[in-house]
């Protein structure tokens, strides 16, 4: 087994572990019902997460994700209003997405200013524009929209997986080939694993960096248009703090946050432990939300010391 | 090459007002002026103050008093930042605090030992972040981003230790440092200006400052010249920790409640604007207190006229983005540098 | 140009054309005729013409003439600024000459780009890997040309791609292409950057101190594969300050010095003694030795001791000692330690061997903050990493060393803090319009004055400078000559480690002579001059 693959099995082997302790701690949890739901509930984010990943392993940050769900779903409702067809309107946010990442990618890589920085500009100004738009929840009344949350192939178990969890998971295939199948994510590897060599070995950085995080922006659009779809309506408070989430699912998932080792789809199980653990902690009733930010702390913080040894010991070995 | 060659010749006299633009106070200064100006205009008797049942009342005071807490945090934040570092989790240790006090309050302790009680786990969330970022050596935006995670749900838990149904409390003692005043002032801002100045002669009447801006313009020439690093980035967060934990009494004393979800919400973000605003550099290397101050009034003099100005408050959001923009835009070095190359050129051009 | 030569056309034959013939350029069709010998005669395989480079300021390179056989391993040696590495980066393409021809097989070539420079067959490798160790070694080797399959990397024939460039090494078989190369040593990364850069048709091979980070085994793991690339004809061109190395797999030595071309010559007819005072050259302005009598402030006993100070890797076990009013030089060449032995007795590296003892007591766990309160002070060579606070102020550069040994609670009045500024400004004629200036915006000179203010202002009994005068012009080169002797009259013991061996013969008393990292000898006060330093150097003394 290639060792490359270890933090993928550990992270694995932390959902399992999790997923049969629910199963010993209540009846009927283990099944297949729970596993789709968990898929559905929280496809949006780890979509969006997806797109974390990559400018994660450039070994940049991206906190405008959860402005970006928000403000994608307002504007969908909003066009839906204007008699869009819901499509047509999540085609354009997706190219919005794409673009408005793409501009942050630019000012970042330009004027040389922390990526922390922009992208907070980012997160407030999206945040403004959909409370701009909204300031309550606007239903979508298309019928598209209904049909297609009501989508689903049934799984042997009684459990379904649902359209949401089908485009996330058709998501974390496009991100698979781009990430490991492209020239462009191999250069967003050699990035995140050491600026400087990359651009001696030719590396095109500034087309690099505006591409990934287009690709940020691209992805979290895409969780925003999941998400509307889902609940079918546009809310402006959608998809707050999701930025943490997505960070910590992506760290959870085996990426080093100072970048260029990590994979995409351990950030798909990455999400699935913070839902899990979510869903246990709803299961048992008397629990409140509060243990699933100290849970999601305690493992992020067991998480990035873990990674620090790593480093450590990565370096040390090229040292000796 | 000769000596008198070393003193860079292509500085000009410097002109008085040429000495005045360049100092560092000036576009925040004029940012603060102009928006006030606009108030002005908008609404007549703006500047207004008058004294209501003992107490000044007014805007400007209104923006003294509601920047009160976020000022304070971007102190902190300042510190940290002078040392090349960031913390996330200053809204976090203001939740805790609330929760804790709401805690100690209906737990019976008395007023006073609340507050130690308070501000001492404030600084149990300072050692836990030095700690990560001095002693682990972990990058400080990501070990911050733990105790920002998890901060929050620590003050839910606390909500839960005396059964967290009814988290309101009274207490004469917290609420007046928050919300009572002194002769004309309130009481807030008399602290506030308490802890400025003492963390004023802590920077600039110790040779802290210059240590802790030493550490964060080069941690390898600090270290030559025998400043012991890991201890001032310790003190750093310590101190940021303890200004999260003030901000976070005037805010649970305010709200008279433990609201650990959504108090202080977004708080790290605006202390790390105003610094930013104030000419601070996330590389590091400088801490201006004063200036941070006024960083944190420009952002609350914006959400103020936005109030009274008749705009819903949702343009806020998107008003302070464009401030950051426009501000970091100002501050790029390369974009300076290209703007400037842009205009040699275009000057050329006209003179040929 | 050899743009012409198609990605895909260089793995199709790779051993083809590793025949004895030397390699040949993927666009000639007619065979190379003739033995190796002949052809070289008439074309070398590089050849650098009259080249000149001037940067602000400085004159880098002057004329310079270069010249590489095929299958021949040549040495370019030199001092700081001698103009080494920017000969190199206008053969590499990352830099532009202003002047000059070069010559590849006897075509005249234009080097725009590395980009360029890979495509005529002149690959690089840099004295820092300069690849991602955070990537597999078949990312690394297949970066930006990876083999594509329906438009996606086709990871099966990027892996036998890696292999089969490791195979031209021999090293394939102890490699695993799949883990990540920070995982390996130095020595092996330092061949994957080899295999990497050589090409079927790579022509000339460029070694920037590829042994730097390398222990005995490791650079004779190099040298085997060096000798095998030059069996194949390619043309190597070797940077080392190793002079043992030089003279272990050198063909040919060409020395640089102040941006001119010196001498070249076969290394057989380049003994040691000739070659290092090619590369330290003759200061035209020679400095008196000081005067006997004037050391004769030298008493009692020593206020420094370290017996067998070492760590691994770094340097040698070495034995040091240090008298009051004593100036103790550090001579060697570039790269053979002198900073090492600096920083180990300072603390600022920290020792794996040894006992280090100031003023009779041992220190047990040397540290910059110990060293400063055991009266130690230290003016590292490195000024811009190690030496300033380039965003602090003058004033606050040059009080720190005193501030920091009061304590961060006694701070120094703003009075006290100007007072000692401008008497430092003033007595070390540090040129800047006030004290409040930024740093960064000094020239080097007085920067370099700053760090030395600076460890005065600590008031140290030994004090430690590690090229006081580097980058500094005559005028001051001589003012801080002076100081140095002033310094010692008044019974303060120092060491210097310096390059240029006037200003050492000017100021010691002794001279610990370092080279490859390893104390060689010491030189006592009657005994000082160039030539006995350049003996010791060279071996031919010990």
């Amino acid at each position: 087994m290639n060792e490359k693959f270890l933090p993928l099995l550990a992270t694995i082997a932390v959902f399992v572990a999790i997923f049969v302790i629910g199963g010993l701690l209540y009846n009927n949890f283990m099944s297949t019902q729970v596993l789709g739901d968990i898929l559905a509930d929280n496809a949006f984010i780890i979509t969006a997460a997806f797109g974390t990943t990559f400018v994660i392993l450039s070994g940049g940050i991206d906190l405008s994700i959860g402005s970006m769900i928000g403000f994608v779903g307002v504007v969908i409702a909003n066009l839906d209003l204007a008699g869009w067809h819901p499509l047509l309107a999540a085609a354009l946010m997706l190219g919005f997405g794409f673009l408005f990442g793409a501009l942050q990618g630019l000012i970042i890589d330009i004027c040389d200013i922390q990526p922390f920085i922009v992208t907070l500009a980012g997160l407030f100004l999206l945040r403004g524009a959909c409370f701009m738009i909204n300031l309550d929840s606007v239903p979508i009344q298309n019928g598209f929209v209904g049909w297609f949350s009501g989508l689903g192939i049934p799984l042997p178990g009684g459990g379904v997986l649902r359209s949401s969890a089908i485009v996330m998971l058709l998501a974390l295939a496009g991100g698979i080939v781009i990430a490991h199948f492209t020239r462009f994510g191999a250069n967003v590897y050699a990035i995140g694993g050491d600026r400087t060599s990359a651009t001696l070995m030719g590396v095109p950085v500034r087309r690099t960096t505006v591409g990934i995080y287009a690709l940020g922006g691209f992805y979290s659009a895409l969780g925003g248009v999941i998400y509307a779809f889902y609940t079918s309506s546009g809310y402006p408070l959608a998809g707050s703090g999701a930025e943490l989430t997505a960070i910590a699912s992506v760290v959870l998932g085996g990426t080093m946050l100072t970048g260029g080792v990590g994979m995409v789809a351990g950030t798909l199980f990455g999400g699935m432990i913070l839902g899990l653990i979510a869903t246990i902690i709803i299961f048992n009733g008397t629990l409140n939300g509060a243990w699933i930010m100290i849970v999601s702390g305690v493992l992020l913080f067991v998480f990035i010391v873990l990674q620090r040894s790593l480093v450590g010991s990565l370096r040390m070995r090229g040292a000796a | 090459m000769k000596h008198s060659s070393d003193i860079r010749p292509h500085a000009p006299a410097p002109s008085r007002l040429r000495a005045l633009m360049a100092h560092r106070a000036v576009w925040p200064v004029l940012a603060l002026a102009l928006i006030l100006a606009v108030d002005g205009m908008i609404s007549p008797g703006f500047f207004q103050i008058r004294i209501v049942e003992g107490r000044l009342f007014g805007n400007l005071v209104d923006i003294l008093y509601r920047a009160a807490p976020t000022a304070l945090v971007a102190l902190g934040m300042a510190v940290v930042i002078g040392t090349k570092g960031i913390d996330l989790s200053v809204g976090s240790i203001v939740a805790i605090v609330g929760a804790v006090i709401t805690w100690r309050i209906h737990a019976g302790d008395p007023h006073w030992l609340v507050l130690v009680i308070a501000l001492g786990s404030a600084l149990l969330c300072g050692l836990w972040n030095g700690c990560l970022v001095a002693v682990l050596d972990i990058q400080p935006i990501i070990a911050t981003l733990i105790l920002m995670t998890s901060g929050r749900g620590i003050g839910l838990m606390i909500n839960l230790l005396y059964g967290g149904t009814n988290p309101s409390f009274t207490s004469p003692l917290l609420q007046g440092l928050s919300v009572g005043h002194v002769g004309l002032i309130p009481t807030r801002l008399v602290l506030f200006v308490a802890i400025f100045a003492a963390l004023w002669l802590l920077v600039r009447r110790t040779a802290f400052g210059l240590m802790l801006e030493s550490v964060g313009s080069s941690p390898a020439a600090a270290n030559i010249v025998g400043i012991n690093a890991r201890l001032i980035i310790y003190a750093a967060y310590l101190i940021s920790a303890f200004c999260s934990g003030w901000a976070g009494v005037v805010l649970a004393a305010d709200t008279h409640t433990s609201d650990p979800v959504s108090i202080g919400l977004n708080i790290e973000l605006d202390a790390i604007l105003a610094v930013v605003i104030g000419g601070g550099s996330l590389a590091g290397g400088r801490v201006y207190l004063g200036m941070t101050i006024l960083g944190a009034l420009v952002i609350q003099a914006l959400t103020t006229s936005i109030l009274t100005s008749g705009l819903p408050p949702e343009y806020n959001l998107v008003v302070k983005a464009v401030v950051v923009i426009c501000v970091l835009l100002l501050q790029s070095a390369n974009l300076r540098r290209a703007l400037t190359h842009a205009l040699y050129h275009a000057l050329a051009r006209t003179k040929r | 140009m050899a743009q012409d030569a198609p990605q895909g056309r260089r793995f199709e034959s790779p051993r083809a054309s590793f025949d004895a013939s030397g390699p040949k350029k993927p666009g000639d069709g007619d065979e190379v005729g003739g033995t190796c010998l002949e052809q070289t005669i008439v074309t070398a395989r590089i050849e650098m013409l009259g080249v000149s480079k001037a940067f602000p300021g400085v004159r880098a390179l002057d004329g310079v003439d270069f010249r590489v056989e095929a299958g021949e391993v040549h040495a370019l040696m030199g001092e700081n600024g001698a103009g080494k590495s920017t000969l190199i980066k206008i053969m590499t393409g990352a830099v532009q000459g202003d002047a000059g021809e070069i010559r590849l097989d006897g075509q005249t070539v234009r080097i725009g780009s590395t980009g360029d420079a890979q495509a005529l067959g002149i690959g690089t490798v840099y004295q820092e890997v300069n690849l991602v160790p955070t990537m597999s070694v078949t990312k690394n080797m297949t970066l930006l040309r990876q083999p594509k399959r329906f438009g996606l990397i086709d990871w099966r024939e990027a892996r036998r791609r890696a292999r089969q460039r490791l195979e031209r090494l021999n090293i394939a078989s102890q490699i695993d292409v799949e883990r990540p190369l920070g995982s390996y040593s130095v020595a092996v990364q330092q061949l994957v950057a080899i295999a990497r850069a050589l090409e079927d048709d790579t022509r000339v091979l460029v070694l920037d101190e590829p042994t730097a980070s390398l222990d005995a085994n490791e650079t004779a793991l190099l040298f085997g594969i060096v000798r095998d690339l030059k069996a194949r004809g390619i043309a190597i061109v070797f940077i080392t300050h190793f002079i043992d190395q030089v003279y272990a797999i050198a063909d040919r030595i060409s020395v640089l010095r102040n941006g001119r071309r010196v001498g070249s010559a076969p290394t057989s007819e380049l003994p040691p003694l000739q070659l290092i005072p090619m590369m330290l050259g003759r200061e035209l302005e020679t400095t008196e030795r000081r005067a006997a009598s004037e050391s004769s402030a030298i008493h009692g006993e020593p206020i420094l001791v370290a017996e067998g100070v070492g760590r691994r890797r770094v340097m040698a076990p070495f034995d040091l000692t240090l008298r009051p009013g004593e100036v103790v030089g550090l001579s060697g060449l570039l790269g053979s330690g002198r900073t090492e032995v600096a920083k180990l007795v300072f603390g600022a590296i920290k020792r794996d061997s040894g006992k280090l003892t100031i003023a009779g007591a041992e220190v047990k766990s040397a540290s910059p903050a110990r060293s400063l309160h055991l009266g130690v002070a230290y003016c590292p060579e490195d000024r811009k990493a190690e030496g300033l606070f380039a965003e602090l102020s003058v004033r606050e550069n040059i009080i720190l060393g005193l501030q920091t040994k009061r304590g961060w609670l006694r701070r120094l009045s703003f009075d006290a803090q100007q007072a000692l500024a401008e008497a430092m400004i003033e007595a070390l004629g540090i040129a800047t319009p006030d004290a409040d200036k930024p740093v960064g915006q000094l020239s080097g000179g007085n920067q370099q004055k700053v760090v030395l203010a600076r460890a005065l202002t600590s008031d140290p009994r030994i004090l430690i400078l590690d090229e006081p005068t580097r980058g500094i012009d005559v005028g001051a080169h001589a003012e801080i000559v002076a100081l140095i002797r002033k310094l010692c009259a008044e019974g303060l013991a120092l060491l210097v480690a310096s390059s240029e061996l006037d200003e050492l013969v000017a100021v010691s008393d002794r001279i610990a002579v370092l080279r490859d990292r390893r104390k060689v000898g010491e030189i006592e006060e009657r005994a000082i001059d160039r030539q006995t330093i350049i003996d010791t150097i060279a071996g031919a003394r010990t």
